[in-house]
């Protein structure tokens, strides 16, 4: 039975259930255990579960070591960061040592974390709190990237981290937290590697995930205004990456825009266009185009952040573009963070 | 002297088998056989025989990139950690790890790794299940003076310290970090010990050279870890006889004397203990020899077993990715 709840809400849902069934699960991180719980992701994994959700010293690199030894004995830890940007603090032991575990030394069980990072937007984040990580994270084999954009995918995604027996990364947006959406009642994993198309269209396909998926379904409906017809696919996992999806939506419409969260160089927008370069060029009617944040750190200041982050129109204005069309997009559809009030 | 007759032959025995494999080893290095960098323990023996013998199989042991000693004294497996070396299938990590990276689950040596510092807080994570898991298990990690300076070592001592964890910090303090000495790298107004010792845990500096005051040490550490006190350091002082990595000897770099390298040869932790085991009479001359020659039997057997043992197929080459 599916229902109506928020994402924050199905995230906080995955882990009490997934908690309850697997006693082998904690939840580590800033601000875990206190009364705000991470957005309310971690209350009511907290009041049922007590000791099993606790925070810890701030020490983003040897908390990655904490939770790999902890699962090289048999746990299954979850680990929270309120900001995915101070993940880079941890690079170490996610890359040399969590994407290598099960490779290096040849145990027969890997090192099963998961690792929840919460990337920001709006209301001045600034340059160090509204990047999003997951380039530099997909870049290793070894590791699973995840970036949902529905609460169900919210959901299952860390349900199928929770169960699986990869490192997994799952990048949640800000920004989609208040978002409702239907969230079937019980645990059901959504695989990695699996891409939904969110919207059927004939012209042009847009690949987004995250934030972007829901800003991709926004620019669809603009484009819906002035007769353009674009497919909106989700790819949901960035490690691995659903490309038979992609692919098969590209050579249908023949033209591929791709918007991501963060910047275009080595970005995941450049690994959608060099794959679609290397499998499908020939069904290009056109030049893929790629939507990013310009290539600079996030400013702060209100009209340049607004002018910053991909948005509806500057997705629509894109897929213009590769459709040869003159005709600009809507300018009144409302930023997504407008009503988001800070500070995090 | 600590320890009875028994500790002490154990003690003795379990040098000889670190110092006879890696000898053996290094000697056959320039045949280009083994084709991994290989950072060997001569010298560092007692350290890893004095805090093995006062573990239990279940403890679980982390090292660094050093770690041929903690993974012997811990009783990893000879023919699997040679194979390794070699690249062959039969080696503890497949061919895929090297000499950095030992294992050997069955022993309880989770992982060796080569980035300075990492492994430390991978023990704490250990220590952290062991302790959720209200088992009366410990973690000892092993790294040296170098991995002092990284934040990881403070970061873990910090996190041991309030979560009360049953962690070992062994610091086997070699006194160089590849060839910079530690007075340029830390303050001499405050040794290792005494930093542990800012974070609220007890620690202690231990002579390195005596494997029986190591044992000593370590037996109280673990006395103290497993009664839920929480962390212990211990500062081993030591020395490495060979160059940072490869099997050379290396006085004539420039960065420390031959005079330096033999004052500590001069102190030979393995023939001081034979020395004085004959000389009270706990064993003879004769039953040493025997023992070194079994042991070298057992090297040849392993180097072998491995020449003859098969590479990985390339075909293999990506399974584990996941």
């Amino acid at each position: 039975m599916a229902r109506t709840i928020t994402y924050r809400d199905a995230i906080s849902e995955a882990l009490v259930q997934c908690m309850e069934a697997d006693a082998s699960i904690f939840v580590v991180g800033g601000g875990v255990d206190d009364v705000r719980g991470v957005w309310g992701t971690t209350v009511e994994a907290r009041r049922r579960f007590g000791p099993r959700v606790f925070d810890v010293p701030n020490c983003e690199n040897a908390m990655g070591g904490v939770v790999i030894g902890a699962a090289a004995l048999g746990m299954r830890p979850v680990w929270v960061h309120a900001r995915n940007d101070f993940m880079f603090l941890a690079l170490d032991q996610l890359i040399n040592m969590a994407a290598k575990w099960k490779y290096m030394y040849g145990h027969a069980r890997g090192v099963p974390i998961v690792v929840r990072g919460v990337i920001g937007r709006g209301w001045g984040q600034g340059a160090t709190h509204c990047q999003s990580i997951q380039a530099t994270l997909a870049h290793y084999p070894g590791l699973y990237v995840g970036m949902p954009s529905t609460p169900a995918d919210a959901k299952g995604m860390l349900v199928q981290a929770m169960r699986g027996e990869v490192p997994t990364l799952v990048l949640e947006h800000r920004a989609l937290y208040d978002h409702p959406g239907e969230v079937p009642e019980s645990p059901t994993p959504v695989p990695f590697g699996s891409g939904a198309i969110l919207r059927r269209g004939q012209d042009v396909t847009i690949v987004g995930a995250s934030l972007m998926a829901y800003e991709a379904l926004r620019a669809a409906a603009l484009l819906q205004e002035v007769g353009v017809s674009a497919e909106v696919i989700d790819p949901r996992s960035i490690r691995p990456l659903d490309w038979d999806l992609i692919r098969s939506s590209v050579e249908s419409t023949g033209r591929l825009v791709v918007v991501d969260t963060s910047w275009a160089m080595c970005g995941f927008s450049a690994e959608v266009v060099a794959r679609a370069a290397e499998t499908c060029l020939g069904a290009l009617k056109a030049p893929p185009v790629r939507v990013t944040p310009p290539d600079h750190p996030a400013p702060v200041s209100q009209p340049l952040e607004d002018a910053y982050h991909p948005s509806p129109r500057s997705i629509a204005n894109a897929c213009l573009d590769v459709m040869n069309r003159n005709e600009r997009a809507d300018t009144s559809v409302p930023d997504v963070q407008k009503h988001f009030m800070g500070p995090y | 002297m600590n320890g009875s007759p028994e500790i002490r032959t154990a003690l003795l025995r379990s040098m000889m088998r670190i110092r006879v494999t890696e000898e053996m080893l290094a000697a056959l290095y320039p045949q280009n056989q083994m084709r991994t960098p290989t950072h060997f323990s001569i010298g560092q023996e007692a350290t890893a025989a004095g805090v093995s013998a006062a573990l239990r199989p279940d403890d679980a042991v982390f090292s660094g990139h050093r770690c041929h000693a903690h993974y012997l004294a811990k009783g990893g497996d000879l023919q699997a950690m040679v194979s390794e070396l070699f690249g062959k299938q039969g080696g503890c990590c497949g061919g895929r790890g090297g000499s950095v990276h030992l294992t050997d689950l069955k022993a309880g040596v989770v992982a060796s790794s080569a980035i300075l510092g990492e492994t430390i807080a991978v023990a704490v994570g250990a220590a952290e299940a062991m302790s959720m898991n209200h088992q009366d298990r410990l973690a000892v990690t092993y790294f040296g003076d170098g991995a002092v300076e990284e934040g990881i070592f403070h970061e873990s001592m910090n996190y041991a310290t309030v979560r009360r964890l049953p962690v070992l910090f062994v610091c086997e303090n070699n006194l160089y970090s590849v060839l910079t000495p530690l007075s340029c790298r830390q303050p001499a107004q405050v040794t290792i010990h005494e930093r542990a010792r800012g974070y609220g845990m007890p620690a202690q500096p231990v002579d390195g050279y005596d494997v029986c005051a190591v044992y000593a040490a370590a037996r109280d550490a673990v006395a103290h870890i497993r009664s839920g006190r929480g962390p212990y350091l211990l500062e081993c002082t030591t020395y490495r006889w060979r160059e940072h990595v490869g099997p050379q000897w290396d006085y004539d770099w420039g960065y420390r004397s031959k005079s330096d390298v033999d004052a500590w040869v001069e102190r030979c932790s393995i023939r001081t203990l034979k020395a004085t085991l004959i000389a009270d009479g706990v064993c003879t001359a004769e039953q040493v020899d025997q023992w070194e020659g079994e042991l070298r039997t057992q090297v040849e057997k392993a180097v072998r077993v491995a020449q003859e043992d098969s590479f990985p197929p390339v075909e293999t080459m990506m399974e584990g990715t996941y």
